[in-house]
């Protein structure tokens, strides 16, 4: 019996050098004559230590990491396919206490299993939810999808019960599930992780969520920032339909799904739904008024169910389990577990799925460890480039919903990005103007004018220009954002401003003028067509 | 990018053709070009408008919408640095400076000797790890100005 290495094939995995190591690892296998087969699984989510190297061993699975390809040898010689001590040996895989103190539901297989083996996936427990939905009626999933109280882990948490309800309630020759996988928040990888570490799980709850809602064709709109998990996708929806899980007649069941990976061109507005929809129709990502709500009127005009990456892949275990199952995780009107992404200047990095209700300082603190540069912390920003600038008074908030929205941040899509004392607030705020500038889709005159605008009178308020004045301005602009954009781009976009005006008021009121950073946005790369 | 083919309007047309039929199939098509000739060449326009019915205007006003689509062929290699928020937290400003006086081109801009085309994105989903560098579509993580230079010279020295 052969021993089995795991090195993760996570994108984030080969950005610090996993496939080399891979390499190594394999030729010392061959030179030494060994009996070992390598895994490429996916990543664990503790990504200060890849690559993490895993031996399956009759005690469980033995950690090593992060290794270099410098290190190999030397596991080798000390015995490591026994999982014996090295200076990188971590002890077993699941008593480390920052997987140890998780509750995986979502996550449950990522990181263990093979992604692309379907025998791997299936006796880890993949499609017993499809297989259970296939007993009940559409109305059934839907009430066991409503029970779980999931709501929508892109950012507007929006309860994924009740969307899919009005498109099974809505007649219609052709129904459409769509994917957004257009993750394109600073801060936040987790969907990214299950499309190349469990792709199966995603494809398992698109094509539950089909049969709810009598949907009989899928789409997942995956950023071109993740050509990696695109190309995994591909492979996982081709072996889907080679072994019956995928086209005219999913599981012997005599229903149809069909699903097709789409990528996005580096437009950030097209992880907003509707222009995620004009983008797949082949139209710039310009958004839609609501209503008519996409699950009305959505994809080619016809009904359609858009959710997160998170979500779909929630929706299988929520059918394997039960909806109370699910929903006797979290707090309040939170149920079920958050993915938390530790990210920016931060220790021990990663993916952290808990129960809702860990508080920052809880998530910061014991789970990532602190600062990675050993510097106070000094500000957070939860939610991605649309969500508020915490400073450390307010690190005792609880991750939900309610809370963050309580205190005019929002949880969004659970990325937490980390920065020590030195970092400059105005600066932040000037960035979120000019993101919104470069990513606006240009429909609504708020957002497109005013973001630039925005630049501006930042600037004007660090050059110590007329402050009081500008700063006035500034926030009138906020205001018509919030009040008057079509979507949350605009709307939102005061939310990193006025925050970092509000808690970090000494970093607008300085005296020396810096001179403003090179705009260097994309608008520049291409003068003559824009 | 380096591998692309010069602009063919034999091997353009076969391209639109093979994709015309999918539902939605502007941005498929679009990126098939791109991946083929390393651009949108402007001839394709007329192709891509007769094919799917549309007007010129409409292609190109797609065309032009995302940040993807070049209208001219880039460096033999490319260098995307991310400049988000979670980068920017572990210092990528300093080394994107340092890259483009290292380079001499600005964000968006190409080296005089069409060597490497150096462009900003906004999250490469490696947040845990920056800041990220993605160089002719493999990512790169904790990278500071010395692993910046060693991934350029090292791709400079391959092509």
């Amino acid at each position: 019996m052969s021993v089995k290495v795991y090195i993760p094939g996570d994108a984030a995995a080969l950005s610090v050098g996993a496939d080399s190591v891979a390499k190594a690892i394999t030729d010392q296998i061959a030179s030494r004559r060994l009996d070992a087969a390598v895994i490429r699984n996916g990543s664990r989510g503790m990504f200060w230590l890849e690559p993490l190297v895993e031996i399956e061993t009759p005690r469980g699975r033995v950690a090593y990491g992060p290794v270099s390809t410098a290190d190999v040898p030397g596991l080798f010689d000390a015995g490591f396919l026994e999982g014996k001590p090295h200076k990188l040996h971590l002890g077993l895989t699941e008593e480390i206490p920052y997987l140890k103190n998780q509750e995986r539901l979502t996550f449950a297989r990522c990181g263990i299993t093979d992604p692309l083996s379907l025998s791997d996936y299936v006796s880890h427990g993949g499609y017993r939810g499809l297989e259970r939905a296939l007993k009940m009626t559409p109305e059934q999933i839907v009430e066991e999808v409503t029970a779980s109280g999931l709501r929508g882990r892109g950012g507007a948490g929006f309860p994924t019960g009740i969307k899919w309800k009005t498109v099974l309630n809505t007649a219609a020759d052709q129904k459409y599930i769509v994917c957004n996988a257009d993750e394109g928040d600073s801060g936040t990888y987790a969907d990214r992780m299950i499309m190349e570490g469990d792709p199966f799980v995603l494809i398992e709850g698109m094509t539950i969520a089909g049969f709810a809602v009598g949907a009989t064709s899928g789409y997942i709109y995956i950023r071109s920032e993740y050509p990696h998990a695109f190309r995994q996708m591909k492979r996982a929806i081709k072996i889907a339909y080679d072994k019956g899980y995928l086209g005219a007649n999913v599981a012997g069941s005599g229903k149809r799904f069909d699903l097709e990976p789409r990528m996005g061109a580096g437009a950030y507005i097209c992880g907003e739904e509707t222009s995620l929809l004009e983008s797949l129709e082949g139209k710039r990502g310009q958004i839609r008024f609501k209503p008519p709500l996409p699950a009305i009127k959505g994809l080619f005009g016809q009904p359609t169910v858009v959710n997160n990456v998170i979500s779909l892949a929630t929706v299988p275990i929520i059918l394997d389990k039960g909806g109370q199952y699910y929903r006797d995780f979290g707090m309040g009107k939170s149920r079920g577990t958050l993915t938390i992404q530790l990210a920016g200047n931060i220790k021990r990095g990663g993916l952290v799925e808990k129960t809702f209700g860990l508080t920052l300082r809880e998530a910061i603190d014991g789970f990532g460890g602190g600062t990675a540069s050993g510097r106070p912390l000094r500000a957070v920003q939860v939610g991605g480039p649309l969500g508020a600038y915490f400073p450390v008074s307010l690190l005792d908030t609880p991750l939900d919903y309610e809370a963050f929205a309580e205190r005019k941040g929002m949880l969004g899509h659970g990325g937490i990005v980390v920065f020590d004392d030195t970092v400059d607030l105005a600066h932040q705020a000037r960035f979120a103007m000019e993101f919104c500038a470069v990513e606006s889709c240009g429909k609504c005159t708020p957002c497109r004018v005013g973001s630039t605008r925005g630049v501006e009178v930042i600037e004007r308020v660090i050059a110590n220009d007329d402050r009081a004045k500008n700063l006035e301005l500034l926030n009138d602009l906020c205001e018509v954002l919030t009040d008057g954009s079509l979507c949350a781009l605009g709307g939102l976009i005061p939310y990193p401003v006025q925050s970092a005006l509000k808690h970090f008021p000494e970093d607008f009121d300085k005296p020396a003028p810096l001179p403003p950073p090179q705009a260097a946005g994309r608008t520049q790369e291409r003068p003559s067509w824009r | 990018m380096s591998g692309a083919k010069s602009w063919d309007a034999d091997r353009a047309l076969s391209l639109v053709q093979g994709l015309e039929r999918l539902p939605g199939a502007l941005l498929p098509i679009l990126h098939a070009l791109q991946e083929e000739f390393g651009y949108v060449d402007k001839a394709a326009i007329p192709l891509i408008a007769s094919a799917l019915n549309i007007s010129h205007a409409e292609v190109h006003g797609v065309i032009s919408f995302y940040h993807d689509f070049r209208h001219e062929p880039a460096g033999r290699h490319t260098l995307k640095v991310c400049r988000a928020e979670s980068c920017q937290a572990m210092g990528c400003e300093s080394m994107i400076r340092h890259v483009e006086e290292r380079l001499g081109a600005k964000l968006g801009g190409t080296t005089e000797d069409g060597g490497v085309t150096l462009e900003p994105v906004y999250c490469l989903g490696n947040c845990a790890l920056s800041p990220a560098v993605m160089l002719d579509g493999k990512l790169y993580g904790r990278v500071s100005s010395e692993v910046a230079d060693f991934l350029i010279d090292d791709a400079r020295r391959h092509a």
